[in-house]
């Protein structure tokens, strides 16, 4: 049944023939999970899964100032991207926390910057307090598309069966205008799972068939817990866990998407690049348990007596069958340490991030 | 779903069969199927007592975390260890393969039926 004020994506009727348990995030109604977390994990790691994240925001910067109104607002020197690439950036306080992790396309005449869910409102009035003296308009189109992302070994064939884009001329972080089963969308080779992949962004109204044909194909049906599971394996951020306003994308572990030798002054250059000369205030670290237990977000982090840090997610590894996590600590924390699950220390050790990396591909 | 008449539940969707003075004591197939895969298990010690009401351990599935209630009150007599390494027996079979706990008991307790838990299990959803 609907629940009451909570929004659809285009896929919503799939979701609910398939069977899938839905919950409420980020304000819509959306699958967590369809067969079982594990079950459709292990399909993204061996074959293909199809994942709705429609609810994803999608803006669009317009207009002659587009591209310097973008440089402005996110840590990415976005002047190096070529048309058809994208970028994974942070967006900045002027303070260096965190405003939002996106993912920045430069199109042939405009920008689309792909924005999390839960942050859109907040992201909307912070691009437009932020871009006034720009000549650029700042258009949130999120309700117009739908996006599907389809990840695994298996996606490229699986979507090359249904397009006539040559899909092994499209390098990850590029994307291309095209069309699947009939429906205009653009394909983009890049996801969040630590697989080779594709999202794609297409109308809602196509939504629906092109996610039966895939699913009819052999894709996975996968639902947001999977997602986090396998975004995790990969050692991704997740906006709200390893980043926030509190946390810089340095601290992060993101210093790969700041590009603090960017010419034009974006917001929060000044605090990232002092607390580059500096010195970070905290680090993030992967780990795995010694001990019995599964480190959950928030979770402290302790060294003997000490509160040395705090767990920001943690899970049953799927695919490695141990008990992971990330967690924000002090920047001098040795290798070992302890998480306090229910009031109980257990022995952990960090580990080199990702704790999954795919092998070929 | 799956509400054997034989046993006897909470609201707190665990099962309980009671033999002479033992209890033993498991989830419902309602519970472990809210849960979805469970991964870990964290049981008891054999001779921690417990009130009734009182937790004596966790069920985490990949997502979340969930604690169990002692039905009833007691010292347990034995733990299901084998949940330690398959603690997908929950999921797999609830009722059997997927018992938690034995209990020592001389409680008298306020339990519900299948009925008044198939009446609780219809509440929620």
């Amino acid at each position: 049944m609907a629940k009451e004020g909570l929004k659809h994506t285009p896929l919503y009727d799939e979701h609910k023939d398939l069977g899938a348990r839905l919950v409420d995030f980020a304000g819509y109604e959306m699958p967590v999970q369809y067969s079982g977390i594990q079950a459709e994990h292990k399909a993204v790691r061996n074959h293909a899964g199809l994942f709705d994240v429609s609810h994803m925001g999608e803006v669009i910067f317009r207009g002659p100032d587009a591209e310097s109104a973008v440089q402005r607002l996110v840590t990415r020197d976005v002047s190096r991207l070529d048309v058809g690439q994208a970028g994974y950036s942070a967006v900045c306080y002027e303070d260096g926390g965190t405003v939002d992790d996106v993912i920045v396309y430069r199109r042939e005449s405009d920008f689309l910057v792909v924005v999390n869910a839960s942050n859109r409102a907040k992201d909307l009035e912070h691009f437009r307090e932020n871009t006034n003296e720009f000549d650029v308009e700042v258009a949130d189109e999120s309700d117009h598309w739908a996006l599907l992302a389809l990840q695994g070994p298996e996606a490229a064939g699986l979507l090359q069966d249904l397009t006539e884009t040559d899909l092994s001329g499209l390098k990850p972080f590029r994307f291309v205008e095209g069309v699947v089963d009939g429906a205009k969308c653009f394909i983009s080779r890049t996801g969040y799972t630590g697989e080779d992949g594709f999202e794609i962004y297409l109308s809602g109204g196509d939504a629906p068939r092109v996610w039966r044909r895939l699913v009819e194909a052999g894709a996975t049906p996968a639902g947001l817990g999977a997602r986090d599971t396998l975004r995790l394996e990969a050692g991704m951020c997740l906006y709200g866990n390893e980043l926030d306003a509190k946390t810089t994308p340095l601290e992060a572990g993101i210093s790969f998407a700041v590009h603090l030798d960017k010419e034009q002054r974006f917001i929060g250059q000044r605090a990232l690049l002092l607390e580059d000369t500096e010195g970070l205030r905290k680090k993030l670290v992967g780990f795995e348990m010694e001990g019995r237990g599964i480190a959950r977000h928030g979770h402290h982090v302790t060294s003997g007596a000490e509160i040395v840090g705090e767990v920001t997610s943690g899970t049953k590894s799927p695919t490695l069958e141990k008990a992971i996590g990330l967690a924000l600590v002090d920047p001098g924390v040795e290798d070992r340490f302890e998480i306090v699950i229910r009031d109980n220390p257990v022995p952990a050790k960090t580990v080199p991030l990702p704790f999954y990396k795919r092998t070929g591909g | 779903m799956n509400i054997p008449e034989d046993l006897q539940y909470t609201e707190s969707h665990e099962w309980v069969r009671i033999e002479g003075e033992t209890a033993t004591i498991g989830i419902t197939d309602h519970a472990q199927d809210e849960l979805g895969d469970v991964v870990f298990v964290e049981l008891p010690g054999e001779g921690d007592t417990f009130d009734a009401g009182e937790s004596f351990g966790t069920v985490e599935s990949v997502k979340a975390v969930s604690d169990l209630y002692a039905p009833v009150g007691g010292e347990v007599v034995e733990v299901n260890s084998a949940l330690e390494d398959a603690p997908e027996n929950i999921n797999e079979d609830p009722y059997g393969e997927g018992w938690i706990v034995k209990l020592r008991t001389s409680d008298e307790p306020h339990l519900l039926s299948p009925q008044e838990y198939e009446q609780v299990v219809a509440e929620e959803s």
